[in-house]
């Protein structure tokens, strides 16, 4: 907790923050560029062909929509239970950007099963439940533009994060509990060739690295946005 | 610290309530859960067939695809015990092909027939290069079809 406490003061933050930021941004473009042409010069699979070339988009956003979801209820937890004051920060600002990873994870999921499936949607227990993180991060996201007070938003908010967080195991073992169109994880089990699999780790780095720098960024931006509206309200009283 | 203590027993058994009530119902609910039936549930009369749509998946058997007309094709799905005959007019998948896994909608007629009104292709997550299988293949390493 040493650590943790050490980071709490926004202003330290901030100033480290702005050190790190642009070594990060740099980091992730770097990775990305090496990630994608790996990809684009990797072997084309010999069952489905060029479609599962989507997989190096699909795949990285569907493990960081699980894992910033993971850790904003992470985050969320230790904002409610020892009100760090940076923790419902960086649950707040992951909101947004997971999101989009699920986003994109459904919308590269579905343009790859057309090809390969014959279907762009179907109600299977894996599809349901990553549509269903979707709407969660939704939901968290509307509780804090529905509540102004950011205190009060930030415990609604962290309950609702903590309690969808139940969804992350159903979304990871769906494949495994119950039979699914969705093929089981491939990745860990050796089951994808080197050629393919290096590529997919590096551009999995690469959207980690790119989440990371994000942020960092809307951190800033929150810790900015609270100084100004605390100021503003000291003046209205003033 | 004990304000702190407090809540964190708070966050952890609340957690805990809703994830024994998540798990509770996921169970209770697991046979609705399924997106299709094996032929073997279907054979042995495991699965509410009367007018209505269910899904059955498997293995494209071996030696099953035949094209009588244009449009129209027959296989069987197999799930290496049991098989369920199947018709099907309308086009299949590109990966659709005999040994390829694969999930048929539609309706069980009365004579066993499975009357399909749409079919997907189900592919496993094995990702190979064509010269990686080959060279299993030659090796006699390779545990694929």
């Amino acid at each position: 907790m040493a650590n943790l406490h050490w980071l709490a003061n926004p202003g330290r933050f901030l100033r480290i923050a702005a050190v790190v930021l642009p070594w990060l941004a740099a980091a992730t473009a770097v990775l990305l560029a090496v990630g994608l042409w790996l990809a684009l010069r990797a072997p084309q699979d010999a069952t489905q062909g060029a479609p599962a070339k989507i997989m190096y988009m699909h795949v990285p956003s569907a493990i960081l929509s699980m894992t910033i979801f993971g850790a904003m209820a992470f985050a969320s937890a230790i904002a409610l239970i020892w009100r760090h004051p940076l923790a419902d920060i960086a649950a707040k600002a992951s909101a947004a950007i997971g999101a989009g990873f699920t986003a994109s994870c459904l919308i590269t999921g579905s343009l790859w099963g057309r090809p390969s499936w014959g279907t762009f949607w179907v109600w299977d227990a894996r599809l349901t439940s990553e549509l269903i993180l979707f709407f969660i991060y939704l939901g968290y996201i509307a509780i804090w533009q529905a509540i102004e007070d950011p205190q009060r938003a930030s415990r609604a908010a962290a309950i609702v994060a903590l309690a969808g967080s139940v969804n992350l195991p159903i979304i990871h073992y769906s494949v495994v509990w119950w039979n699914t169109l969705h093929q089981p994880p491939g990745l860990m089990q050796g089951r994808t060739d080197p050629s393919m699999a290096v590529p997919l780790l590096t551009l999995m780095g690469a959207f980690f690295l790119f989440y990371v720098t994000l942020l960092l960024w809307r951190m800033e931006r929150e810790i900015v946005g609270r100084k100004i509206r605390q100021f503003r309200l000291l003046r209205a009283q003033a | 610290m004990t304000r702190k203590r407090q809540r964190l027993i708070l966050v952890l058994s609340g957690l805990a309530a809703l994830g024994l009530a998540t798990g509770l119902t996921l169970y209770a609910l697991r046979d609705n859960l399924v997106f299709f039936y094996s032929p073997t549930q279907v054979v042995q009369h495991e699965v509410p067939v009367e007018n209505r749509n269910i899904r059955i998946g498997g293995l494209v058997a071996d030696g099953s695809v035949q094209r009588p007309a244009a449009n129209t094709i027959h296989f069987a799905i197999t799930d290496m015990v049991n098989t369920v005959n199947v018709t099907y007019t309308g086009l299949v998948p590109n990966l659709f092909k005999e040994g390829q896994g694969v999930v048929a909608e539609g309706r069980l007629g009365p004579d066993g027939t499975f009357l399909a009104s749409q079919v997907l292709a189900k592919h496993d997550e094995t990702y190979m290069p064509k010269e990686v299988i080959d060279a299993l293949k030659a090796s006699g390493q390779w545990k694929g079809n």
